[in-house]
């Protein structure tokens, strides 16, 4: 190169992106990573910053797929990466290999990444759950068929319930694929085996080894189960995504075959109390129910008695009754005999007599009055006899005087007008008369 | 599932007959006949306990892929 040289801008980028590909083409980057993007590529582009400096970074899709958790701002991370010169904007940035974050592992951010995401979605929540079946008749283990779990989930559900229907549906329960294989034997259990519950766990061991149980695919398989989940992974102290989704989380596989499966015996004596309470209490019913049938068969039995007695009394009294009416009415004919023999035997009696007397004196006085009343009736008489003999014409006669009257009518005549010449007319003397012609009338 | 939920019906209605038979205000018709049904859901759970006659098996896929129940060997008993 001579004294001065003139480069293009193009070669100075290039000799720059030479020498800081090639002195910076393996490198660990410590810092926070800051304006977290990830546009539709799928690449991520972020900036990894410290107190006094920033660098930006990218880190492409083919390598971020198999991140366990995702970058997000704030978070510090060790970057495996290179610098990468970007020529048509003059940029530099680092591509990254690796990113592991610091201090707390990366599946362990990932656990509560995924943790976080799926509750936000629902997937943990409590009315979403299903009901353990209080008895099932057949039972899905998803589990390894080697370990140490499927022994001891085996063991106390025979020993509780001998006979039970136990279907094993073979998986990886660690590794790579044991993710997928889980999420397949669910399918099983749910379309083939249709069981009534599914037991899905392992024994206990790192986080690693249980990570598959952590997986998005296997929590949305459990929550997509229709057949009720119960999870049983690790030991008491471990939780995993697959225990929040799960319908029921057993601290360990044996506690969830003790939780799924009811103790036959108990069981059985459960409903054999039952039944001989139930037998028990009929017959205190029963035993109840005779003793008052008894009682009141007793209580009609003394009112039968008392009925009857009363009946022979109603008689008695009856009897008594028509002797001492019979007796009153014998009594009383024989004193009306009595009576009816002195009445005819003995002389009239007083009233008799009274009204005799009174009778007599009546008559007495009846003629008394007749007396009166006809010298009376005589007085009048004779002074009426008198006045009329003063009256009568016969004494006129007596005195000279004569009656002429017309024939033979009979007239008194007391006009001589009434006369006709040669009539002839009757006159009355005081002793006797004589009919006479009219010879001459002189008025 | 329907079976299974009469198990557990079954026995909380035997439970509920056997405490109405202690209530005491029952009529003997009305006794006897809870008495009967109590007698029928108790022997409809024994027998629904000593239904499940089924064994131990494991599902495993043969040459074609297709699933097949073969009986487990629980070798830890």
């Amino acid at each position: 190169m001579g004294t001065t040289s003139i480069f293009s801008v193009t070669e100075l980028t290039q000799q720059i992106k030479e020498t800081l590909e090639i002195s910076y083409s393996n490198l660990w980057v410590e810092g926070e990573i800051s304006n977290m993007k990830v546009p539709s590529s799928g690449h991520f582009y972020f900036t990894l910053k410290d107190k006094n400096s920033q660098i930006r970074a990218v880190m492409f899709r083919h390598k971020n797929k198999s991140l366990r958790f995702t970058p997000e701002d704030g978070i510090k991370v060790i970057c495996k990466c290179r610098i990468n010169v970007y020529e048509p904007r003059g940029e530099y940035q680092l591509l990254i290999e690796r990113i592991t974050p610091k201090g707390i592992g990366d599946l362990q951010i990932a656990f509560e990444q995924l943790k976080k995401k799926l509750e936000k979605e629902g997937l943990f929540d409590d009315e979403r759950k299903k009901k353990i079946p209080f008895l099932p008749e057949k039972i899905a283990v998803i589990t390894s068929p080697t370990g140490a779990a499927v022994k001891d989930i085996l063991n106390i559900i025979t020993r509780r319930f001998p006979k039970m229907a136990i279907i094993i549906i073979p998986v990886k329960v660690q590794g790579k694929e044991a993710s997928l294989e889980i999420e397949d034997a669910l399918n099983t259990a749910n379309t083939y085996v249709k069981a009534d519950v599914i037991i899905l766990g392992r024994g206990g061991g790192s986080i690693e080894d249980l990570w598959p149980f952590n997986e998005e695919r296997v929590a949305r398989a459990i929550f997509n189960s229709n057949i009720p989940v119960i999870s049983a992974v690790g030991h008491e102290t471990d939780f995993t995504i697959a225990d929040f989704v799960a319908d029921l989380r057993a601290p360990t596989p044996s506690a969830a075959a003790e939780l799924v499966v009811k103790e036959k015996e108990k069981l059985e004596k459960q409903i054999i109390q039952q039944t001989s309470q139930l037998k028990r209490l009929l017959l205190q019913i029963l035993d109840k129910n005779r003793m008052q049938a008894k009682h009141c068969q007793c209580l009609l039995g003394n009112k039968l008695k008392k009925l009857s007695d009363l009946k022979l009394k109603i008689d008695d009294c009856n009897f008594q009754l028509t002797h001492a009416i019979n007796n009153r009415v014998s009594l009383k004919r024989a004193e009306v005999k009595s009576a009816e023999r002195i009445v005819l035997s003995s002389p009239p009696s007083n009233i008799i007599k009274n009204k005799r007397q009174k009778l007599e004196h009546l008559t007495k006085n009846i003629s008394g009055h007749f007396l009166a009343l006809k010298k009376n009736k005589n007085a009048s008489l004779q002074t009426c006899m008198a006045r009329l003999n003063s009256l009568s014409p016969l004494h006129t006669l007596e005195r000279g005087f004569s009656i002429t009257t017309l024939l033979p009518a009979l007239k008194t005549i007391k006009d001589s007008s009434l006369l006709k010449k040669g009539g002839r007319i009757k006159i009355k003397f005081a002793k006797g008369s004589a009919d006479c012609k009219v010879v001459e009338i002189k008025n | 599932m329907m079976a299974k939920k009469n198990f557990e019906k079954a026995l909380v209605d035997l439970e509920n007959i056997v405490q109405r038979l202690d209530e005491n205000d029952l009529s003997l018709d009305e006794a006897l006949s809870l008495f009967e049904e109590g007698i029928k859901l108790s022997r409809f759970c024994s027998q629904k306990l000593d239904s499940v006659e089924k064994k131990v098996e494991i599902l495993l896929k043969d040459d074609e892929g297709n699933l097949q129940k073969e009986p487990f060997e629980n070798n830890a008993t």
